[in-house]
């Protein structure tokens, strides 16, 4: 049965994952075990993005599922464990820009991989991110763009980060649309990456993670 | 005798737009008198050569050149883009320093701003703009949301102007409020009951509605006036506009601005026959809106923004079941009046070229942003013109050299044969202005066709 969860969610079947969880509940089945398998199905739903087996829709649908499936859970939950995290990421599209495809899906991936996203939202004003650096200590930050006005934001807030102090202890990625290492360059980042596999690979290495 | 509109081909009806384009005419109807003859030249010559690299029957004199940016005309004449939106002196001050400090073979036309106080009137809610929401500095931007919701799409179906406006407009505007209690204009029959249809246009919301609607619409005509000016001024000068008017693939019309690119997406698994069948019902509408405006305007390019087709964003399967077949729909009904799809693959489209390129030849112009452009070129380019792919980060942070160095390679790989107009690839704000310069001049410059 534990096996089934994993797999129906992985392959999208919306109606079946609910009618699992619902079984599972009501046989008295530990909710915690239950919400270890939707994490697992997510993992794979991740890995299937990754080589390009899934696209935008099935995350978004997967997404969509787990929330469906938590709902039903937490109700049953005496008590939250927190799961092990490789490691903290502040993320966020920076100021004047509100494309958030993109930087949901980079969130959405480092989630599925075990990081700890605080996920900023659009239009974030430098300042935001400087405050959220320091208040989670977080040593990496992400920052999604599209416009090119968005160039100078990221160099801005990178800047903002120097002139708090902080931007010793972090490492920074950038990436959206027209990104490329010519900007990662203007803007003072530590690395631009091309897609959300590339951000992952790159919050792993710096948080020292195979 | 002149053959009828209905008698003519494809062909012979695209021949005629392009003849209105070379014989401009003000929103009046009457012809717009050129400043000079060597502006009337240039006028013609313009349009020539795009005919030409769009028709791919014969080499044009040379590569032609475009400039679409988004706001960068306000910052390159120091104003903002909130300037632009609330002072249409500014704005037109800046687009035609835009026109005639690059000199592009097309105007951009000051048309793309806005009238920010109509918005402001009309409470529009579906865009943020300079000094409303985001900085007067920033360009505009759009507020996703389900403005459609998942459970709409019959009204949709059956009744889509119904749909408009009395659900969708009055949540994508506040000041519409009271189209909510529109009765259907179509129970107005006959003397029997019919008055009882005209009951909702003495409520006070409604009224209140149309009251916004007739300061907005004042304020629009405001603006249109120093919009047409404009232009005029520009064909008279010798460039033709851009775009004749703009439509959309049915796929983006949903996942843009109704139900959203997440609402759409769940639709694909929850309810695909649903969205199906409402894209379906969208094409007429969306090619009578392109062909409308093209008549309208006497100009055969229509532009199609494209958004959600692109690469990563469905798998290839999911393409060709939802974004494909209407998105061809709705340029075979333009062609089929004579009208030209120009649209924008917007990011990257290298996977789709083999479906893409399953349309007439000669009858589009496609701006390619980032796809591979010697795949373009092989596949698309075999049907249709391109136009693009100089990039926003070049034209951003490279230096002119480097600009021109690339221009040069694309009209190589990209121009051998025809079918291709120098153009940036995404719509960018700020960038050098050195760096546009040296991409107009290295068009002219490296452009001409040796015959
Ligand atoms: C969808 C879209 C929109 C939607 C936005 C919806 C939304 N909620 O975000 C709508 C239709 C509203 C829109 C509007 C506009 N847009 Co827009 N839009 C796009 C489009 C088509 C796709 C962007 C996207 O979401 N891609 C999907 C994601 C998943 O792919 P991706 O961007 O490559 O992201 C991946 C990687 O980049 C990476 N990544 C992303 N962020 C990060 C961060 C890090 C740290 C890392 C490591 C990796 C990473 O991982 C992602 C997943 O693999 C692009 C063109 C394109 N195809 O790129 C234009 C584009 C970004 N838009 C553009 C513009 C100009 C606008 C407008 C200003 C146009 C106008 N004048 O009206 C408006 C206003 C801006 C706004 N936001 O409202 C331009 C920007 C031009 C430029 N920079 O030179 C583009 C490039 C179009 C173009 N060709 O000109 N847009």
């Amino acid at each position: 049965m534990a096996k089934d969860l994993v797999k129906t969610l992985a392959d999208l079947k919306e109606q079946e994952v609910m009618e699992i969880v619902k079984s599972r509940l009501s046989a008295g089945d530990d909710p915690l075990k239950i919400l270890e398998d939707a994490r697992k199905g997510m993992e794979i739903v991740g890995k299937r993005f990754a080589s390009s087996e899934y696209f935008i829709p099935d995350l978004v649908y997967s997404g969509e599922i787990l929330r469906a499936v938590t709902e039903l859970v937490k109700p049953k939950l005496s008590k939250t464990t927190e799961s092990k995290k490789l490691g903290k990421v502040v993320f966020g599209t920076v100021a004047g820009d509100i494309h958030d495809i993109g930087k949901d899906i980079v969130v959405f991936m480092l989630d599925v991989n075990g990081f700890e996203v605080y996920d900023l939202g659009v239009d974030v004003p430098v300042q935001k991110f400087v405050e959220k650096i320091k208040e989670t200590g977080a040593p990496i930050v992400g920052l999604s763009g599209f416009l090119t006005l968005a160039f100078d934001s990221m160099k801005q807030t990178i800047e903002a980060m120097k002139a708090a102090g902080v931007r010793d202890k972090v490492k920074v990625m950038i990436g959206g649309g027209q990104i490329s290492e010519e900007v990662r360059k203007y803007t003072g980042a530590d690395a631009y990456g091309k897609d959300a596999m590339a951000g992952v690979a790159l919050a792993k290495q710096w948080a020292g993670v195979k | 005798m002149e053959k009828k509109w209905q008698e003519m081909t494809s062909d012979e009806k695209q021949e005629a737009m392009f003849q209105r384009w070379m014989s401009p005419k003000d929103l009046q109807g009457n012809d717009i008198k050129f400043q000079s003859p060597q502006a009337e030249k240039a006028y013609k010559e313009r349009i020539t050569i795009i005919k030409d690299a769009i028709q791919m029957k014969k080499l044009p004199n040379r590569v032609p050149v475009f400039l679409l940016p988004s706001f960068f005309p306000c910052y390159h004449a120091g104003i903002t883009p909130r300037d632009a939106m609330y002072d249409y002196d500014k704005l037109n001050m800046a687009f035609k320093k835009f026109l005639l400090d690059f000199e592009p073979d097309t105007n951009l036309t000051s048309i793309g701003p806005g009238p920010g106080r109509a918005f402001e009137i009309l409470d529009y809610k579906l865009y943020s703009w300079p000094g409303h929401g985001v900085s007067p500095n920033a360009s505009y931007q759009c507020n996703e949301g389900e403005y459609m919701k998942a459970d709409e799409y019959d009204a949709l179906i059956d009744d889509p102007s119904n749909f408009f406006s009395n659900t969708y407009l009055p949540r994508v505007f506040g000041a519409l409020d009271g189209f909510k209690m529109l009765p259907a204009l179509t129970g107005i029959l006959e003397i029997f009951g019919v008055a009882v249809n005209f009951v909702p246009f003495g409520l006070p919301p409604v009224q209140a509605t149309y009251k916004a609607l007739f300061e907005a619409g004042a304020e629009a005509l405001k603006w249109i006036g120093a919009v047409g000016a404009f232009n005029n001024e520009a064909t008279s000068l010798g460039f033709p506009a851009a775009f004749g008017g703009f439509t959309k693939a049915p796929f983006d019309t949903i996942g843009d601005t109704l139900r959203g690119t997440r609402g759409i997406m769940l639709d694909m698994y929850r309810q695909p026959d649903k969205l199906l069948k409402a894209m379906d019902r969208l094409t007429p509408i969306m090619i009578k809106m392109g062909v409308s405006a093209a008549q309208m305007n006497g100009h055969p390019l229509i532009f199609i923004p494209l958004h959600k087709g692109a690469d990563g964003f469905l798998s290839d399967e999911q393409f060709k079941k939802f974004y494909w077949p209407t998105f061809r729909k709705v340029m075979i009904g333009l062609i089929n009046e004579g009208v030209v799809p120009f649209p924008a693959a917007e990011g990257r489209w290298t996977t789709r070229l083999d479906i893409l390129k399953d349309i007439p030849k000669g009858k589009t112009l496609w701006m390619i942003d980032q796809s591979d452009m010697a795949k373009v070129k092989k596949t698309l380019g075999g049907v249709a013109c391109l136009a693009g792919n100089v990039p926003s980060d070049l034209l951003k942070l490279g230096t002119p050299e480097q600009v021109k160095d690339y221009v040069k390679k694309l009209i190589d790989t990209a121009g051998k044969g025809g079918g291709y107009i120098v153009c940036n690839g995404a719509f960018f704000d700020e960038v050098k202005a050195e760096n546009l310069q040296a991409m107009v001049a290295a068009a002219k410059q490296y452009g001409a066709y040796k015959k």
